[in-house]
């Protein structure tokens, strides 16, 4: 049994449920997996630390809440510093980086991605989740680039999809550059040229 | 019959507890839904009134919860079904209409949503302390149907089968949810209308002139008379005759209440549903509901690991108890564990069928989490001592 545990945070209203559900939709509908997400919110409507959890795996999933995630995902200061230190210790760090300002650790793969500012050049800010989500599918390649885009288009409102796709792709081609294998091309292919 | 395709949303879907037994009220058939906000459950009622303008079904926001049990007892009088959705508070408030719904017999759903309590407790986070307000909530003697889902996928199915207990038994059915099953994410799979069975409302073909609306005729189940299909009409939740008109006496009283108390006692081998798992040879038997029997596959797996062998049982519908079956495994086993979200409530009927011939363990939780499965495994090992 592999058994993925993904915790994502940040202020009531940024959409943190919303990119839970459709990574968690990914890989349940999309994917074939086994999906839970569980979310918890204060009382308040807009503004409060919220968070939702998910675990993914390949068989059926009992016990739905998270111990030790292997994805911690924030996306604000008090979400982060909530939720830390459960990380595991080689668990994987993917932060909002004009938002949140990690303490990085030895060992432990961490991603920073300017979402909000991604998402404000597409014009509207309220997109920041969904390039969050681009990105954390590219880092964590969990599910497919068309599955994850899939749950994407499946999921928004309806005459908000392109908007979406925008932004899912925004963050996806961020990771690409910042981080992934086309950096990783071009370098080798550099050196190799030489 | 087969359910109505306009309020069937066939195919897979990713769905919360809430959304799926929205879903499952609107396959089931049910077009009437009056009812007042209430974390953790308010997401039920917001599909609903989302969807339900496309089949022709009527929500109505109450001003509050005690409106809201009565307005969905009036409508299921005119034939169409109903259900309320609340969690703890309201679902006190509601406790005088649900007596009336009994009284009258009234077929409809009551949906809570648990929360931590009492009062307004823990508003968004999870409990499973209202299982014996359930039973014994309203006052005076009665019987109803409860049921508990432990996944999104039951939220869906289980709506479906309390809609059609409700009709069977002409019995308001208490579907008692926790928020962690209401608010937590997972696949559901949504059949074609064809393939979904619906009990309609038994509508009697008397005559208007001899029709009297609490007359059994031998069953335990008297037909229904729709208001305004012309028969003369009266309900009441006075102690009533066969008319429906109030008459004050013990004989009445006794012939009417030990009816109702009968007709669901009388037939809870066909309403009791439980799981049953390994329970041969068992050492202990696990018995949960809802959330709790997810939470608690984990410890009984901890336990196993330590060679002790237990049996589960998971409750689905939760009362009527299944008191003989109880009764069967108490004599064969040194304990059964009872895990639940709360100080002690569904192990107490544990308690009461074993009648001292095994333990029956109590393993707390006071709402705000589920146990930490470990917590189940220890008390599985402290039994088997």
């Amino acid at each position: 049994m592999s058994r993925t545990e993904i915790r994502i945070t940040g202020f009531g209203g940024q959409g943190v449920v919303l990119s839970g559900y459709i990574i968690g939709r990914a890989c349940a509908i999309q994917a074939g997996k086994h999906a839970t997400m569980i979310q918890s919110f204060g009382p308040e409507a807009r503004g409060s630390a919220c968070s939702t959890m998910l675990a993914v795996s390949d068989t059926e999933v009992l016990y739905p809440y998270i111990g030790r995630p292997d994805v911690f995902v924030a996306m604000s200061t008090e979400g982060y510093d909530k939720y830390a230190d459960e990380l595991k210790d080689d668990g994987t760090l993917i932060y909002e980086q004009n938002l949140v300002h990690p303490t990085l650790k030895e060992g432990q793969p961490s991603f920073g991605v300017p979402s909000t500012r991604l998402a404000e050049q597409l014009g509207r800010a309220i997109v920041q989740n969904i390039v969050m989500l681009g990105f954390v599918a590219a880092v964590t390649k969990m599910v497919t680039h068309a599955e994850m885009r899939g749950a994407v288009e499946a999921s928004v409102p309806p005459g908000t999809e392109a908007l979406n796709l925008a932004a899912f792709d925004a963050g996806w081609d961020y990771y690409e550059q910042e981080y992934g294998d086309k950096k990783g091309e071009a370098a080798a292919a550099a050196s190799s040229g030489a | 019959m087969k359910a109505d395709p306009a309020g069937v949303l066939t195919g897979a879907h990713y769905l919360d507890g809430d959304f799926a037994c929205g879903e499952g009220a609107m396959a089931a058939g049910c077009r009437f839904t009056a009812g007042y906000p209430i974390t953790p459950s308010t997401e039920v009622v917001e599909r609903i009134s989302r969807r339900f303008p496309m089949m022709g079904g009527t929500f109505v926001q109450m001003e509050d919860e005690l409106a809201s049990m009565a307005a969905v007892v009036g409508a299921s009088w005119t034939g169409t079904k109903s259900f309320t959705v609340t969690s703890g508070p309201g679902f006190s408030l509601m406790m005088e209409n649900i007596g009336l719904a009994v009284m009258m017999e009234t077929p409809c759903v009551v949906v809570n949503v648990q929360r931590g309590g009492p009062s307004t407790g823990l508003p968004t986070m999870t409990g499973q302390a209202d299982m014996m307000q359930a039973r014994w909530g309203s006052h005076g003697d009665y019987e109803l149907i409860a049921m508990s889902p432990q996944s999104p996928q039951e939220a869906f199915d289980l709506t479906i089968d309390a809609f059609n207990l409700a009709e069977l038994y002409r019995v308001p059915v208490l579907f008692m949810m926790d928020e962690c099953v209401g608010h937590m994410t997972e696949k559901v799979v949504i059949p074609p209308a064809d393939e979904i069975e619906i009990v309609p409302r038994k509508l009697t073909k008397s005559k208007p002139g001899d029709f009297e609306p609490y007359r059994a005729n031998g069953q335990m189940v008297p037909e229904f008379a729709r208001a305004g299909d012309g028969y003369r009409f009266h309900t009441t939740g006075l102690t009533h005759d066969e008319r429906g008109y109030p008459e004050m006496s013990a004989e009445c009283q006794d012939k009417l209440v030990r009816r109702l108390m009968d007709k669901i006692n009388g037939n809870a081998d066909k309403i009791v549903r439980f799981e049953e798992e390994d329970t041969d040879g068992a050492d202990v038997v696990v018995l949960s509901y809802g959330i709790t029997a997810r939470v608690a596959r984990e410890g009984i797996d901890l336990a196993r690991e330590k060679g002790v062998k237990v049996g589960v049982i998971r409750l689905i519908v939760v009362w009527p108890f299944p008191e003989k079956r109880i009764r069967e495994l108490a004599g064969t086993v040194k304990a059964i564990v009872v895990p639940e979200i709360n100080y002690g409530q569904m192990v107490l009927e544990v308690e009461r069928c074993a009648a001292g011939r095994c333990a029956s363990v109590c393993v707390p939780h006071g709402g705000g989490g589920v146990h930490d499965p470990s917590d189940i495994c220890d008390a599985i090992m402290g039994a088997v001592k």
